[in-house]
């Protein structure tokens, strides 16, 4: 390496004497920098998406490399953002990847201390024998004047509001097919 | 609105930098007021005083825009003779019926339909939340009514919104809100000068606003003034409700509610709709105008869409098969019922109620004392964990070794790993592609309810009894695919639009439904949003190629259109209102409506069509009736029918106040919903004695960098780390006054509980003089909990659990405190220390609230009905 080269590979000496003075472009370019990539322009696909925060509804454009996901942007088709995110929205990806994420089943016996881990598809089968317990526990066929309730009370359930409309519909379908009128959602709260 | 929904402000400073006056109403100076033209502080909870101002300012100055007002509202229709104002009745209107604690509405009705009341029974109509079926709809109300033009009838709603509101005095607002009159004026200035034929003024606010046990009247408050001023219906008008999460529009409008079906068709009810033509007439009103009459092929749709095939015009659709309400079953009355060992299983999702919820400590104690519990979310939020790291934990109240509650934590699929639609907050349908898989056990919640419904079909199948028929028989044929068999949101999303049986075509519009089970459709609402067999939500032809209303972005229900009543942005003979103004018009040459949006009327009805006397439902709107959805076709100044708590609104304290009710003897709503028990005490307030315990008003609000109750931020570690620790804010006078230092730890105590955090003097809140003394309001958000990133206490465990009649919504802006340096006790210490609270609140123990406080009820009570009113 000779000494001219030595010395322009110094970023000050670029910012003192090139077309940068402050330093934020070129002059701060190593040759490692300047070989970077955005990851945008190296995912394997991208899928368009909306923020899963506050109502505004925000277009996201989500990009997905080797199966993870490597980058969340505003979409900047979207006539609502027009590629903006805030803070939250801008922070979605670490929602999706955060090291708390819990990706296994918990389960937690009455009158224990701890979480122990329980299979899937077992959970989803005690779940349902629960379920149909607590239906026959607290059924109601009709009330006092034998007018129709078709009903129970053993069991509720609350929603977030960051469920999709096809869930909820799935929801209050299959909630309304066993009788459980117990079911309520966040936009009350 | 730049703190909560940021990315949506920037349409507010783009309206800015083109000349628009920006005013910011808030109880704290927040980044919004920053870049306000005008911030004026108010108290929390006394938005009604305020806006009931500019009413009267409208009608005293004469400003409101004259013939739309005419043309386009109730105004001049004539009310019932026997109606008695809450000026002739001390804060009460006429019909209060003291032992229910709920209004018969018989003498609000317009004058010649008070005998046309259906037996009604208002008790259980707050139980039920009926009056949210509004939402899409006004209440049934006759199309035939008598008006009076020249708005001179003492009578007519124009003269009693004028006696209605003659109180509310530039000084009352002062001493209610503690806005100076000046500053008060400014604003009504302000707002009546930049309406009318050239000029919108847009009413935006943020939920919170619907938080107070006045919440649905707070909203009415500001349509009245949008109303007067002709800003409804109009481009750059509106009132906007600026909702806080991703689908909370779709949850109301496909609700997981226990009142609502899709579309907001009501639950039945086990008294008022035994029969299937009980609850489709109850819904449809034959005498009224409008688009509501078609219900019958709405109902008919939707429970072909339930059980298919099974459901026929013989056997009433199934609908035998529907469970009936008899009364309240709210998330409130569920959490008291959990604590009474009623309710055995829980599912939440997504959702975190020990955080979340107002009276977190009587939350999680439900929550201690379920059989099972089965929490689906990205983390193990609180809610999953009560059992060992909450507040009742530390102070011996939950025993990990006591507590029953067994629980499931599933883990729940993201945003990116599932596809389907939300709805944001202007009723736009954006669907989401699916960017990967989600890992290990997570799964969507659309997975977990099909699979769940199939397991236990499956385990029921073969089961001789009546009660397992419905589930039986139930259309859960979905398709699925991939390795975890995941269902198609698509073709739930197609079942959700609707289709014709005999073709399977989906269909256009909801004109096309039948009630003669020849269509199936899932939400009446949304029919549409899958026309052409094309997944319209997922249109996304960039903004930049579009007009400024950008109709080809996702799908806006109804029928893709963006502004509602856009009938109104037109004249009545449906010319402009005027050119810079223009957004819809009638084309003569065509022979039908015109403009940027989908026209929300009849497309070819012309402006001077003139229903026949014998004319119903659509037919019976008058082609100069831009409000369809009303059965009058008018906008409402005065809602005759449909609220529990008044025609008209009015100011009430909030359940727990500092200060006596400066309008009328009625302290409080008399219709709120109350749920007095030792877990939910409401503190004392004037005219009882001991209001000096809790002597400071709190209010709580969101910050930009964490959302709700922390599920989704606490445990992102970027936000956490832009807002690492829980604190509140006071003003530098209540400092001095309780000894607060900048940046130690202080307290705020209530009856229900005690929450730490680091003290934040600054002069974004500011005390106000209402009446003669200084209000102090302390500000807290309520994002923190014991899991996550950043811990702390939850302001939401300060509340008290009380409730709006009309929707059931709690009282979660407004209450009494007290403040104090240094950390909160904990462990048992924290039971002793709220416990000396109650005791010198007067034994809160027992403490029962006073709903009524005037002398005037008796009189309202009299006065109620039309015979015995004289
Ligand atoms: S990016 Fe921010 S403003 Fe946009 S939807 Fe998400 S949370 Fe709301």
């Amino acid at each position: 390496m000779g000494v001219r080269t030595w010395i322009e590979g110094w970023p000050v000496y670029r910012q003192l004497t090139g077309t940068d003075p402050l330093g934020r472009g070129l002059a701060a370019m190593s040759p490692r920098s300047a070989e970077l990539r955005p990851r945008t322009e190296t995912a394997d696909s991208m899928a368009r998406s909306v923020c899963p925060y506050c109502a505004v509804g925000c277009g996201q454009r989500v990009y997905v490399k080797d199966g993870r996901v490597t980058q969340i942007e505003g979409d900047p088709d979207s006539p609502i953002n027009r590629g903006r995110l805030c803070p939250k929205g801008a922070a979605s990806k670490n929602l999706v990847t955060s090291k708390f994420r819990q990706t296994r089943v918990r389960y937690r016996r009455p009158y224990s201390t701890e979480w122990e881990d329980l299979d899937l598809d077992t959970a989803m089968d005690m779940i349902a024998d629960r379920v149909i317990a607590a239906r026959a526990a607290r059924w109601e066929d009709v009330d006092d004047s034998g007018r129709p309730l078709n009903r129970t009370l053993g069991f509720s359930g609350l929603g977030g509001a960051t469920l999709d409309n096809e869930e909820n519909y799935l929801i209050k379908k299959l909630f309304t097919a066993l009788g459980a009128i117990q079911i309520e959602n966040q936009a009350r709260i | 609105m730049a703190e909560c929904h940021p990315v949506g402000f920037q349409w507010v400073m783009a309206a800015k930098e083109r000349g628009a006056r920006v005013i910011h109403v808030d109880p704290r100076f927040t980044r919004t007021s920053a870049v306000a033209n005008t911030y004026v502080p108010i108290r929390a909870g006394s938005d009604i005083a305020f806006m009931g101002g500019i009413v009267k300012y409208i009608l005293d100055n004469e400003l409101d825009f004259r013939e739309y007002v005419l043309a386009y509202t109730n105004a001049a229709t004539i009310v019932s003779d026997d109606f008695c104002d809450t000026e002739d009745l001390d804060g009460l209107f006429s019909g209060y019926d003291p032992e229910l604690g709920v209004y018969d509405p018989t003498t609000w009705q317009y004058e010649g339909h008070e005998a046309a009341v259906e037996p009604r029974d208002p008790a259980m109509e707050r139980e039920t939340a009926m009056p949210m079926q509004h939402e899409s709809h006004g209440p049934g109300v006759s199309a035939r009514v008598r008006r009076d033009e020249t708005l001179q009838h003492p009578r007519c709603v124009y003269q009693l919104l004028k006696r209605h509101f003659s109180r509310y005095t530039p000084e009352m607002v002062e001493k209610v809100c503690g806005v100076p009159r000046e500053r008060f004026l400014d604003v009504a200035r302000a707002w009546t000068e930049n309406s009318g034929r050239e000029r919108t003024t847009a009413l935006v606010y943020a939920v919170g606003w619907t938080q107070h046990t006045t919440g649905a009247q707070t909203i009415r408050t500001g349509a009245i003034i949008q109303l007067l001023l002709g800003n409804v219906g109009r481009p750059g008008g509106g009132v906007m409700a600026l909702r806080g999460h991703a689908s909370i529009q779709g949850s109301t409008d496909i609700p997981t509610l226990f009142n609502l079906l899709p579309g907001y068709l009501p639950m039945p009810n086990a008294v008022l709709h035994p029969t299937y033509s009980d609850w489709v007439t109850s819904i449809c009103h034959p005498e009224q105008k409008g688009f509501w009459y078609k219900a019958p092929a709405y109902c008919a749709s939707l429970l072909k869409a339930y059980w298919g095939d099974k459901a026929t015009p013989d056997n009433d659709f199934c609908y035998g098969y529907m469970p009936r309400l008899t009364g309240d079953h709210g998330i409130y009355k569920q959490v008291l019922d959990m604590i009474d060992g009623k309710i055995k299983g829980y599912f939440l999702m997504g959702q975190n109620p020990a955080v979340g919820s107002m009276n977190g400590r009587a939350q999680r104690l439900g929550m201690g004392n379920l059989d099972w519990l089965v929490v689906r979310d990205l983390f193990e939020i609180e809610s999953a964990t009560f059992w060992k790291n909450s507040v009742e934990v530390e102070t011996g109240e939950i025993v990990p070794e006591e507590c029953p509650t067994e629980v499931f934590f599933m883990p729940a699929a993201s945003h990116v790993e599932k596809e389907g639609t939300f709805t944001q907050t202007q009723r736009l349908l954006q669907w989401r592609e699916k960017a990967l898989d989600p890992p290990g056990d997570a799964r969507s919640d659309l997975w977990f309810f099909f699979h769940l419904g199939r397991i236990i079909r499956e385990k029921l199948a073969g089961s001789p009894l009546r009660r397992d028929r419905p589930i039986l028989d139930l259309a859960w044929n979905y398709p699925t695919h991939g390795p975890h068999e995941e269902p198609s949101a698509e073709a739930v999303l197609r079942e959700i639009n609707g289709y014709a049986v005999d073709t399977g075509l989906t269909l256009r519009t909801f004109g096309q439904l039948r009630d003669d089970g020849s269509t199936v459709c899932g939400a009446w609402i949304y029919c549409g949003v899958f026309a052409d067999g094309v997944n319209q939500a997922n249109r996304r032809r960039p903004g930049k190629e579009q007009t400024w209303v950008a109709p080809e972005w996702g799908w806006a229900w109804p029928s893709n259109r963006r502004i509602l009543y856009n009938r109104a942005s037109a004249d009545p003979e449906g010319r402009p209102w005027s050119e810079r103004k223009a957004y819809l018009w009638w084309d003569e040459t065509k022979g039908c409506w015109d403009g940027y949006d989908d026209p929300d009327f009849e497309k070819t009805k012309p402006p001077t069509y003139r229903p026949g006397p014998e004319a119903e439902g659509t037919e019976a709107i008058a082609g100069d009736d831009p409000f369809i959805m009303q059965g009058d076709g008018k906008g409402w100044l005065y809602a005759p029918s449909g609220l529990l708590d008044g025609p008209l609104p009015t100011h009430y304290e909030p359940p727990e106040s500092p200060v006596r009710n400066p309008l009328y003897g009625q302290q409080a709503n008399p219709v709120r919903k109350v749920y007095d028990r030792p877990e939910n005490i409401t503190h004392p307030s004037p005219p009882e004695p001991h209001t000096d315990v809790f002597p400071y008003v709190f209010t709580i609000a969101r910050l930009t960098e964490h959302h709700t109750a922390g599920g989704m931020s606490r445990y992102v570690e970027h936000l956490a780390e832009l807002q690492p620790e829980m604190f509140f804010e006071v003003s530098p006078e209540l400092a001095a006054e309780r000894g607060l230092t900048h940046l130690d730890f202080g307290h705020v105590v209530t009856a229900r509980g005690a929450v730490e955090g680091k003290v934040l003097v600054t002069d974004r809140l500011t005390p106000l003089r209402v009446g003669n003394r200084a209000v102090h309001q302390i500000w807290l958000p309520y994002h923190w909990g014991p899991g996550g990133w950043s811990k702390g206490d939850s302001a939401n465990d300060l509340f008290t659990m009380v409730l709006d009649p009309n929707v059931l919504i709690q009282e979660g802006k407004a209450g009494t405190c007290d403040v104090r340096p240094g950390r909160r006790p904990h462990g048992k210490e924290l039971v002793d220390y709220l416990n000396e609270y109650r005791r010198r609140a007067g034994n809160l123990e027992y403490h029962q609230t006073p709903i009524i406080t005037t002398d005037a009820v008796h009189e309202s009570h009299r006065r109620g009905r039309p015979d015995d009113g004289s």
